[in-house]
């Protein structure tokens, strides 16, 4: 316990100085914007924003990312109720019971809602994320690299498991992530690889965040455009202090569903491939299994809010927890953090709270401090945000594209790497539309390098016999997980049809 | 092109870039097993692109089939509306970039921000014109003097000799 609490005490104190604290602020500010636009969700905003984050210190430019990880998970929720249009894929739940409350008159309940049950979730998962860190790192401290290589095919084998999208699709673009990761020179024998066309630029690499920027910048703005025509609209809210005083009363109709939600949420978020979206629907199916009144969601129950809201905050919390113990991100958005940590020179895994504990405490430290700022941020502006929300798209649109491409020239600073961005973003728009998931060529582009080397550090140690990844009881565990992953869907379909076979058979006869 | 044309013609072009990528990761690098040391450099790269290949080969045999929703579809892939907005914008990218080689991102950025708010967005002349030239300021000074990055310049290049005096 005391060896938690001291250090936890250190990580507020790092929080509180005076930089990273307006880090925090502005970071919370930019991300609840950014979270309220429609279009914009944390992964884009994180994504964008990295490379300026090269200005601060490492310890600062973490808490300013993460506050704006976290901020976007409370202002998704603003659009989804004022417009019926979700503000990033991780508040799509909340538009269910947000739009209809917003239509009978009720906005400025369900922002409030929706801030609120934000707290608790973000609260719930902090806690545990505080007490399930550092047992974690110092369990994961006994990986080598062949337990290294098994855990991250256990990561992409959560995508095909797990992640719902069509599975040669899914498994296409974790090998396109991985092949993008391995252009350059390789780093065991020094080769160059993948120059297509004697193109020098390649010789550097394909950095993550030339992909990213391309995918949830660029690709992600063509696919928002596409969808509003650059035109939304917006319901009226009217928001007072009285609303605060009624809205007081109302906080034990959703309290329990609201920490409920939190728990399942942070424990969700914990997997690669499943994240804040997925645990925030789940949350709301949970929550209306669990009513008295089922039949009152979708028409503005309170709670139908308070459980996705709670969820997401508390599944972004947990997809921190692999990234910051075992160096794998549980979600796109950490995929990213995960990277820009290696920009930085931070070597991700467990030896993250032994080497760095400034780096890793403060960051947890900020978690507390930026969930009491964005709530009381999110309840504060309520009303700027609803006004913010009524500028045309094609303002944003250009502003973003901006910041996308001089940004995409900050980490490198090359032209090739430019058109390489705007390359990523428009092959991965017109994939997106044929439903090819995404999220997956990132993580793979910042799990290619370290896959590879663990994989061929193992080898080299086991004197190139494959079987190392078997004979160790821990790296066999992930492995067998992994194939079961990668079986279930395929297993479950067989299964289904077969039973559609059979009722066939008697209903025919 | 319809949805069902869409998604036949990405998976071909998927396997014609694995062959390739297969192809150029065993150019001049061992594929294989180094016995005793296990793979060599383009062991790695060639057997994702073996991956990646028979992912787009299920993809194409699950179109044939009709299994996946966008095989059934005979929407249009890219409707006029989007064409018009998401085409349009494509190319103001294209030609910001290409503007940037020759007359550096910052002019490149003005023609850009104006273009895309006063003829893409419909926006009134002074909104357009207040954009265009306080966000390329803006990024001047938290790229140039704060994070010390500079931005290409091409040949506008002597006329932030005034400013370079004036900052550094």
């Amino acid at each position: 316990m005391e060896s938690i609490l001291i250090p936890l005490m250190g990580g507020l104190a790092e929080a509180l100085q005076p930089l990273n604290l307006s880090m925090l602020v502005i970071g919370c500010l930019i991300g609840l914007f950014v979270g309220a636009m429609p279009g914009l969700g944390s992964v884009n905003g994180v994504a964008i924003l990295l490379p300026v984050t090269f200005l601060v210190p490492p310890d600062a430019a973490i808490i300013f990312l993460a506050a704006v990880y976290y901020g976007a998970m409370y202002g998704g929720a603003v659009s989804s109720i004022t417009l019926g249009i979700p503000g990033a894929s991780t508040a799509v739940a909340t538009v269910f019971d947000g739009r209809p409350m917003a239509q009978s008159g009720k906005a400025d309940q369900a922002l409030l809602t929706a801030a609120i049950a934000s707290f608790v979730g973000g609260t719930i998962s902090v806690v545990l994320f505080t007490f399930f860190a550092p047992p974690l790192a110092a369990f994961a401290l006994k990986f080598g690299p062949a337990e290294e290589f098994a855990l991250m095919m256990l990561a992409f084998a959560t995508f095909v498991g797990l992640g719902g999208d069509d599975i040669a699709k899914t498994i296409g673009s974790i090998a396109i992530g991985l092949i993008l990761a391995t252009i350059g020179l390789d780093i065991i024998s020094g080769k160059p690889r993948l120059i297509f066309f004697d193109i020098s630029g390649f010789f550097h690499g394909v950095n993550f965040l030339v992909l990213a920027i391309g995918i949830y910048g660029i690709g992600e703005m063509l696919w928002t455009l596409e969808q509003t025509k650059g035109d939304v609209q917006v319901h009226r809210v009217r928001a007072g202090l009285g609303s605060i005083a009624e809205h007081l009363r109302r906080i034990k109709e959703y309290i329990v569903p609201a920490s409920l939600s939190g728990l399942l949420g942070y424990f969700v978020g914990i997997l690669p491939a499943a994240g804040a979206t997925p645990g925030s629907l789940m949350a709301y199916g949970m929550t209306k299994a669990l009513s008295k009144d089922p039949d009152s969601f979708g028409k503005g129950n309170i709670k139908g809010i308070a459980a996705p809201e709670s969820a997401n905050n508390a599944a972004s919390t947990g997809s921190m927890l692999p990234m910051i113990t075992l160096g794998i991100p549980g979600s796109p958005t950490t995929a990213i953090l995960l990277g820009g940590m290696i920009i930085w020179g931070l070597r991700p895994g467990p030896l993250l709270f032994t080497e760095h504990p400034d780096f890793v405490w403060g960051l947890i430290g900020s978690l507390y401090i930026a969930n009491i700022f964005a709530v009381i941020l999110n309840i504060a502006m309520i009303p700027l945000f609803v006004r913010v929300l009524t500028l045309k798209f094609t303002i944003l649109a250009p502003v973003i594209f901006v910041l996308c491409i001089v940004g995409g020239y900050a980490p490198t600073q090359t032209m090739h790497d430019l058109w390489l961005m705007l390359l990523f973003g428009v092959v991965g728009y017109l994939l997106r539309k044929l439903d090819y998931p995404v999220a997956p060529a990132v993580l793979a582009i910042v799990l290619g390098p370290l896959a590879e080397r663990s994989l061929r550090q193992s080898l080299l140690s086991s004197q190139g016999d494959p079987l190392i990844f078997l004979e160790r009881p821990l790296s066999a565990i992930f492995i067998l997980v992994a194939v079961a992953l990668f079986v279930y869907p395929l297993a479950l379909r067989w299964w289904r049809n077969r039973q559609r076979d059979d009722s066939a058979v008697p209903a025919g006869e | 092109m319809t949805v069902r044309t869409a998604e036949f013609t990405a998976s071909i072009l998927l396997i014609l870039a694995s062959l390739g990528l297969m192809w150029k990761s065993a150019d001049g690098l061992s594929v294989g097993w180094i016995p005793g040391a296990g793979p060599g450099s383009g062991f790695w790269p060639f057997w994702l692109a073996v991956i990646m290949l028979l992912s787009s080969i299920a993809t194409l045999v699950r179109w044939f089939l009709r299994a996946t929703p966008q095989s059934r579809s005979d929407e249009a892939f890219v409707d006029r509306d989007t064409v018009q907005i998401v085409g349009l914008t494509v190319l103001a990218l294209f030609f910001l970039l290409l503007a940037s080689h020759y007359f550096g991102m910052y002019v490149s950025l003005m023609a850009f921000l104006l273009f895309y708010l006063r003829f893409i967005g419909g926006h009134s002349w002074t909104l357009s014109i207040t954009l265009m030239v306080f966000i390329p300021t803006f990024v001047f000074f938290f790229f140039e003097y704060l994070m010390t990055i500079p931005l290409p310049k091409g040949i506008t290049e002597p006329l932030f000799y005034p400013l370079y005096q004036f900052l550094y």
